[in-house]
């Protein structure tokens, strides 16, 4: 059987267990614990063979459903193959902790969600596979709409409703631009099908229009600046194995359809392409990492860390361009090769992270990080489970985020030798922000962790909070899992994603990779950079065991408690702890033009005195609103034409007709 | 490069030991010094490892809220420091762990200790340790930057962000002052007093509430996990006066296969040391502690000397 079709039985089997779940929506029991599973095992499978398909050759399929003569073309290709593991195996790990999180979750209705969830799911592989814009658009809007479904769930909250009609606005929106960028590449030959836009020669001009619209349409879903608005706004509304879905893999599809058209469809590569993506991806980290350490809810906080990841995959795309431009291709071989290392990184963490903040909220009913607090006592395999996370987040070895931060900064480095020299000089001053952005992520994910799993409990309430269940435990772990293996064993992994690297730009750096061994990260030559995660974590544990062994046998291991010292002071109850808006102060403080603040600070007379900051968007008040505003006075102005009275609309229509014949006369 | 000898096995396990021998001694150096230079009467040299004597024989005291992070934190920061000193060529290049992080990497290690030190300030749940985690986070993402760019500087130089090989580069160039390297000198030598919790930044020895950042952060920490979090402090000491050492005055460090070099290479870097730990207490005696609030605009000037450092690499020596 060939891989394609594998895959598409299993999109086929995705849809009949989504239809499974509508045929019995009040039996909890089947659809969490047989359902859900069954999805995972299926995923599993599908992530198997996209690893399996890697490095093989192209296979094509043709689907006749549809429209009559226009059926769907399908090509699984070596890029389709890297983000279908993605897909498979990342999906596997949410869909088993689904498993276990809707068992518990009364009052939705979970046949439905069921359905939704598993049409996302297919609608994302059948994504990754279409090899024509008929099917491309098709799936890319089945994907948007049951997403929406997903993040409106809990439809009875009007914040939802709206988080859910801002998502599907901003999809539409960018999905046009995508359907515009599509209609560019065919070159008017009327042919839709990728090899037909491949075959096409644009001129610069057309080429560069085509890259722009797909910039900002793929943008528009991944978060980039300006057209992240809905991002952090949809991520916390929807429940969190599909807040997971959507940060780990669904914005990973935009990225794909950025890589797809701008290395594959358009054919050709301008540098300033390459300047503009850069710019945005700068402007998108640096804003992202900003607003997540001064968030107060703990979705929204990992909603803005992941504009900052996708940010940071924008700067790896756009150096990628640049290098490709000027024939560079090692270098950009090792950029694209971070890019896609960050896509599988980032999938990981964040829905491991994602996943652990639902079982925070399934525990306490709370997702205020001032109201948590000390669940590492309540919740240890949770808050274990997270640390992984977090460290892998804050881009620290020996984790996943800190491969593709150490390749993308290696990019930067071996960058000199640009032609332009004011282009050597930009290139640095990137990587400093792609550095200060990589250390405010460090900020960002201990308070993260810090506030909700650490200290003193905060309520009271919090006394009550339980652990994960089993089948939660186990996508946890498995997430983990990935996490720690990407960290851990790189070159394994380059040496699979090259065969994508080979496909867009023609290098890789396999042999350079396998040159230095399993053990060794050496991607241009292990006198100028290497990294051993294996060795690195050996010594740290070897350290931290031997140490703990000396002193035991040196002197003693006594232990006695108390209670705790602080100075000597005497009340210590949980207020006395920062609170989320307290850790963040000094990053308000030192960037305080970049947030838009309404503080109130009580005066002396308060009897009751409350201190309150809220820290909202710039874009929301300089951008949206007055694009709101215009669109309202545009709306008022047409309002007038519709007098009501059926005369006038007949005129409108007689002046309509006579202006078109005399503007379309032959 | 990966070529196993004896030496270099010898001198890698040396390395270490005298790392964690001489770290301490480098604390109670630059305490001395600091005492002399204000007047005042010094403690004995030896007195860090007293301490470290008696903090290991006491109980540990743990407060009821800590949880397994608190009691796992000090042995995992002490990893990275050992860590830290066996990649950074202080004796001889021939290090075999060095291929596990280049300076990169070494940044990151940096990091990983960073974090667990900070977390482990907020497990207990004071308010002094949350506080302490706060800022030292602050200084961490104002100074890593800095860090990053200064190493890039270097790494443009040699064409190599392996540790060694910058400093066997560095080591056979003819002894010309490049602008680029003393703006990353001295950006160093900013981001290394903020990152050892020294006197502009912060005063190692206060116990004022309001002012201390590193302090806040292990005040919960008693018997062996107070030594061992001293014990890190004082070999992150000596790690980052390593590095800046290797890197800016990288002479009399032996290279892989010479054992005569390295048996020279032993009392060239006491001489290092004892003159850089003089300057450190110099610099701590002539400065005062500043706000916190400072301490934003003294590690952003060491970022843009970084910067500037790179920046004149890149336009004035590319043909050097």
């Amino acid at each position: 059987m060939l891989a394609i079709d594998a895959l598409l039985i299993a999109a086929c089997l995705w849809l009949a267990i989504g239809l499974a779940g509508l045929a019995a929506p009040r039996n909890m029991r089947f659809v969490a614990k047989t359902l859900f599973p069954l999805g995972a095992l299926v995923g599993l499978a599908a992530g198997f063979v996209g690893l399996g398909s890697l490095g093989g050759p192209a296979q094509t399929a043709e689907l006749v459903i549809g429209l009559p003569g226009l059926p769907f073309h399908l090509r699984l290709d070596n890029l389709a193959a890297v983000f279908l593991l993605l897909l498979g195996l990342v999906s596997a790990g949410i869909s088993l902790y689904a498993a276990g999180y809707f068992s518990h979750d009364h009052g939705i209705n979970l046949g439905a969600l069921c359905l939704e969830y598993h049409v996302f799911l297919a609608s994302m592989l059948m994504v990754l596979l279409a090899d024509d814009a008929y099917a491309f658009m098709v799936a890319w809007e089945t994907m948007a709409l049951s997403s929406f479904l997903l993040v409106t769930t809990d439809h009875k909250h009007e914040a939802i409703r709206r988080a859910g009609f801002l998502y599907l606005l901003v999809a539409h929106v960018g999905a046009i631009a995508i359907l515009l960028s599509f209609g560019v590449m065919t070159g008017g030959a009327g042919d839709y099908t990728f090899a037909g836009m491949r075959a096409q020669h644009l001129s610069p001009f057309w080429a560069s229009i085509a890259f722009l619209l797909a910039l900002f349409g793929f943008g528009a879903k991944a978060g980039l600046l300006p057209v992240h608005v809905w991002l952090p706004e949809a991520h916390p509304a929807a429940p969190s194995p599909v807040s997971a879905l959507m940060s780990g893999v669904m914005l990973k599809t935009a990225i794909y359809g950025l890589l797809r058209v701008g290395f594959d469809l358009v054919g050709m590569t301008q540098w300033w392409w390459g300047v503009v993506a850069l710019g945005v991806g700068l402007a998108t980290a640096m804003f992202g990492v900003l607003y997540a350490t001064v968030q107060s809810d703990m979705k929204r906080l990992l909603a803005y860390s992941s504009i900052e990841n996708i940010g940071l995959l924008a700067v790896g795309i756009g150096l990628t361009l640049l290098f490709h431009s000027y024939k560079m291709e090692a270098l950009a071989a090792l950029s694209l090769t971070a890019v896609l290392f960050h896509c599988l990184a980032h999938a990981g963490f964040k829905s491991l992270l994602f996943l652990c903040t639902g079982s925070v909220l399934h525990a306490t009913k709370e997702r205020s990080l001032g109201k948590l607090g000390g669940l590492i006592h309540r919740m240890p395999w949770v808050a274990w489970l997270a640390l992984a996370g977090v460290i892998a987040g804050a881009g620290l070895p020996p984790l996943s985020g800190f491969v593709s931060e150490w390749l993308l900064l290696q990019a930067f480095l071996f960058s000199p030798g640009l032609p332009h020299s004011w282009l050597n000089m930009i290139v640095p001053v990137a990587a400093a922000a792609v550095a200060l952005t990589a250390a405010l992520a460090g900020f960002a994910l201990v308070k993260f962790y810090g506030i909700i799993f650490l200290g003193q409990m905060r309520e009271p309430g919090l006394k009550d909070a339980h652990d994960a269940g089993p089948l939660e435990k186990v996508g946890l772990v498995w997430l983990m899992g990935l996490t720690l293996a990407l960290g851990v064993l790189p070159s394994t992994i380059i040496l699979k994603l090259d065969a994508a690297t080979r496909q867009l730009l023609g290098k890789g750096l396999a042999e350079r990779v396998t040159e230095s061994g399993w053990w060794l990260l050496a991607p241009i030559s292990p006198e100028r950079a290497s990294y051993a995660p294996v060795l690195f974590l050996a010594t740290i544990v070897a350290t931290l065991l031997l140490g703990r062994w000396l002193v035991r046998t040196l002197y003693h291991g006594r232990v006695r408690r108390s209670p705790a010292w602080d100075c000597g002071y005497h009340f210590q109850g949980p207020r006395a702890q920062d609170t989320a808006e307290g850790f963040s102060q000094p990053i308000r403080r030192i960037f305080e033009p970049m947030f838009r603040m309404t503080r109130h600070f009580p005066s002396i007379r308060d009897r009751q005195p409350i201190y309150t900051v809220k820290v909202e968007d710039h874009f929301w008040y300089w951008l949206y609103l007055p694009i709101a505003r215009l669109a309202n006075a545009v709306s008022a102005l047409i309002t007038r034409l519709q007098g009501g009275r059926i005369a006038f609309y007949l005129m409108y229509s007689f002046v309509t007709l006579i202006l078109l014949l005399l503007v379309a006369r032959p | 490069m990966m070529s196993l000898s004896w030496t270099g096995v010898f001198g890698q396990l040396f390395a270490i030991v005298l790392a964690l021998a001489l770290a301490p001694l480098l604390t109670g150096w630059v305490n001395q010094c600091r005492a002399w230079l204000q007047n005042r009467k010094a403690p004995p040299l030896l007195q860090p490892y007293r301490m470290l004597h008696k903090l290991f024989h006491k109980d540990v005291v743990l407060a009821h809220g800590a949880s397994a992070l608190f009691r796992f934190a000090p042995f995992i920061i002490f990893g990275c420091m050992v860590l830290a000193c066996a990649i950074i060529p202080s004796l001889s290049t021939d290090l075999p762990f060095a291929p596990a992080a280049d300076a990169l990497a070494l940044v990151g290690v940096f990091g990983l200790a960073r974090i667990f030190i900070a977390l482990a300030g907020m497990d207990v749940g004071t308010s002094f340790g949350t506080l302490g985690g706060r800022r030292e986070m602050l200084i961490g993402f104002l100074a890593e930057p800095a860090l990053l760019m200064v190493i890039f500087t270097m790494a443009m130089i040699a064409q190599s962000t392996s540790v060694t090989t910058i400093v066997e580069t560095l080591a056979h160039r003819e002894l010309v002052i490049y602008p680029s390297i003393a703006f990353a000198g001295l950006a160093f030598t900013m981001v290394s007093f903020a990152e050892n919790a020294r006197v502009p930044v912060d005063n190692p020895a206060t116990h004022l509430e309001l002012t201390m950042i590193h302090e806040a952060m292990i005040l919960e920490y008693s018997g062996r996990h107070l030594a061992l979090l001293e014990w890190a402090a004082s070999l992150k000491l000596y790690a980052y006066s390593c590095l800046g050492l290797a890197l800016f005055f990288p002479w009399g460090i032996a290279e892989r296969d010479n054992l005569l070099a390295m048996i020279a290479a032993l009392p060239v870097l006491i001489l290092k040391l004892t003159i850089g730990g003089a300057v450190v207490a110099l610099i701590e005696t002539i400065n005062a502690k500043m706000r916190i609030f400072r301490a934003p605009e003294f590690l952003g000037t060491a970022f843009l000397l970084a910067v500037l450092g790179l920046l004149v690499r890149l336009l004035l020596e590319s043909r050097v």
